[in-house]
């Protein structure tokens, strides 16, 4: 049985103009992406802003509607469900969102927020519902008395780990996160990451980590897929995409990275410009007349790269 | 000028008022920017590089901002210039670049009327003198169709461009300070890869002096030629970007260097540096501002009265403390919070 899988996935919105507000045009936020996630797995969809790897996340959890394609959630087709049938698949799918300033109900208090998921599928008692949120707030190295404290008493890292725990409540099978430490200083992402990979090993959890922080993918994720204008570039594991990157876009994106050791400094210039002036001269090579990337062809078992 | 440096500032002290007291958020920051060389200032967020920064460029609220010591710029202390004179100063021989590109410009004018702002303020050149330089300007920051960008609004402009607009800006009267606070931190990384290339070229091109304000190290070790760490106000280490890449000593920096992910391979865990940045008001003013997050190490390593002290050649370093200093062996554990 597979876990989750994307078959041809496509998000469009319409835009709208002209008589009657008719539908003239679609933005192709994503446009026909297929891949699948192992349970206990960490994939990683990178890309820069506005490639569709939010509106990816988005969709797999039901807060945008698939245009069309399938996603097999074991073995559910969660496009085809009704709402009904969706509320369910929902205590099994959680999400983490970016901005932890913006994600909590500032009016509040930490225990309705982390219980809320909690009333929406279990009925517990007051006493046991309290217990269940403080043995959480615990494991995710708060004060069991911070439940009757507001968002605004906490840090930027404290409150991200509010809304892990808050997805943490229903056991969830996978977590979709959403650049869940793009908004936290580098101490405290240390510190966010350190423990998602603590609780991703002791509840047995899959993360769909969502970034473009590629240094922090290449600590995360097992797998990892490469998006770019709405459709996939490249995918494979951690290692085939950071040691051998097949497709110029992965390769300027890596290139990209700012170098932590100063020595290297004018080899890393010289090396992104040779990239970029790559990019330009075959650019009618790994992208066809409308610039769209070609389909994903196999080069290993796990190495997928999209080239005519 | 000479040998002198282009920007020294000695013993600056900002206070902010909270609840009638005064409180350091700089606190006794003594830092030189020669002409062509780019000086970073890194640390967390509540460091004070920020308020560092906005105090060499006067722009702390009056009312509630207490500024000491000198800051010296062409043979004067700007502290002490009136704000008609420090108009002066600020856009014409030191530019700033803010973080945020979509904040730092006015939705309502377009681009080539903000690039020009400046310029009508500061020169005397006619009209369509400044028009031709703001092309030139459009041109030299990498906007691959300057007439038509001239006459866009910001919205209509990708984050990217808009930032290569707010460095025309910085650059419009050829200033020979630029402050760059953040400056790639809101762009995505090949955005990000571009604009440091650009401020580099710029910087070589021009022989600016840059104080490249971030949080990123990375950032840090592609662009600047010296580094100052900042931690709870005060310059904790001080050192060429080599040397402090391939030494670090202070407690502060080796943490923040082991917190980042791409120096880590693998599945190895990252440091977590215990505790957070303390608030103005619970700031320990006394001894090593750093102990609280290092209480694994012995009290008496640390100084009574930490200075920064020259340890080789134009390395400097905040307390003792760094002599004996190792990471405990549990690095990266969750139990470790003040609520």
């Amino acid at each position: 049985m597979t876990f989750l899988k994307v078959n041809n996935l496509k998000v469009y919105y319409p835009i709208r103009g002209g008589f009657f507000r008719r539908v003239v045009d679609h933005v192709k936020a994503v446009d026909d992406i297929s891949f699948e996630l192992k349970p206990g797995e960490t994939y990683g969809l990178v890309g820069e802003s506005g490639c569709g790897k939010t509106t990816t996340g988005r969709t797999l959890i039901g807060l945008n509607k698939a245009t069309s394609g399938e996603i097999l959630f074991e073995n559910k087709d969660l496009t085809k469900l009704s709402r009904k049938e969706f509320h369910n698949i929902r205590r099994d799918v959680q999400m983490i969102f970016q901005d932890p300033y913006s994600s909590l109900n500032p009016r509040k208090r930490v225990l309705d927020i982390i219980a809320e998921p909690l009333r929406n599928f279990e009925k517990l008692s007051k006493a046991d519902e309290k217990d269940k949120v403080a043995y959480y707030i615990e494991k995710v190295g708060l004060n069991a008395e911070s439940i009757y404290k507001y968002p605004h008493e906490f840090s930027g890292g404290q409150r991200q780990r509010i809304g892990i725990a808050r997805a943490l409540t229903l056991k969830p099978k996978l977590i979709i996160a959403d650049e869940p430490v793009s908004a936290l200083d580098v101490s405290v992402q240390a510190q966010v990451l350190n423990f998602m990979q603590d609780i991703q090993k002791e509840f047995n959890l899959t993360y769909l980590f969502i970034s473009h922080d590629l240094g922090i993918i290449q600590h995360m994720c097992d797998r990892i897929g490469i998006m770019y204008r709405g459709q996939f570039v490249e995918e494979g594991t951690s290692s085939e995409i950071y040691a051998n990157p097949q497709h110029i876009y992965t390769k300027r994106l890596i290139s990209a990275i700012p170098d932590i050791n100063p020595e290297n400094r004018e080899r890393q210039t010289e090396l992104r410009q040779e990239v970029n002036a790559e990019y330009k001269n075959s650019y009618d090579k790994y992208f066809n007349a409308e610039g769209k990337v070609h389909k994903l062809k196999a080069i290993s078992d796990t190495h997928f790269v999209a080239l005519p | 000028m000479g040998n002198q440096p282009l920007l020294q500032v000695e013993d600056l002290r900002t206070s902010f008022r909270i609840q009638d007291d005064y409180h350091a958020a700089v606190d006794g920051v003594t830092l030189t920017v020669n002409e062509n060389e780019v000086v970073a200032i890194v640390g967390e967020s509540g460091c004070g590089k920020s308020a560092f920064a906005l105090s060499v460029m006067g722009l702390h609220p009056e009312g509630r901002t207490k500024l000491e010591g000198n800051v010296n710029f062409n043979g004067r202390n700007l502290l002490s210039l009136s704000t008609a004179e420090m108009n002066k100063v600020r856009g014409k021989d030191i530019g700033m670049i803010f973080q945020d590109p979509l904040t730092a410009l006015n939705p309502l004018m377009t681009c080539g009327k903000q690039i020009e702002e400046s310029m009508n303020y500061h020169t005397k050149l006619s009209s369509s003198e400044i028009k031709a330089k703001a092309l030139e300007l459009l041109k030299k920051v990498g906007i691959p169709n300057p007439e038509r960008t001239y006459k866009q609004y910001p919205h209509e402009l990708s984050g990217g461009m808009r930032q290569r607009v707010v460095i025309a800006i910085a650059i419009a009267c050829d200033p020979s300070l630029v402050i760059a606070d953040e400056p790639t931190t809101a762009l995505d990384v090949t955005i990000q890869a571009q604009i440091m290339d650009l401020l580099k070229d710029l910087q070589k091109q021009m022989k600016t002096g840059i104080i490249l304000i971030t949080h990123d190290l990375g950032v840090v070790a592609e662009m600047a030629d010296r580094v100052a760490v900042m931690y709870a106000g005060e310059i904790v280490e001080l050192a060429d970007v080599k040397t402090l890449f391939k030494n670090p000593l202070h407690p502060y920096t080796r943490s923040l260097l082991n917190s980042i992910p791409s120096t880590t391979s693998g599945n190895d865990r990252l440091h977590v540096i215990k505790g957070i940045v303390p608030s103005l008001q619970k700031l320990p003013r006394q001894g090593c501002r750093f102990k609280a997050r290092i209480d694994w190490v012995d009290e008496h390593e640390h100084e009574e009265n930490p200075i920064l002290r020259e340890v080789e050649p134009n390395h400097f370093v905040r307390c003792t403390c760094y002599k004996n200093f190792h990471f405990p062996e549990n690095i990266g554990d969750m139990n470790n919070d003040i609520s």
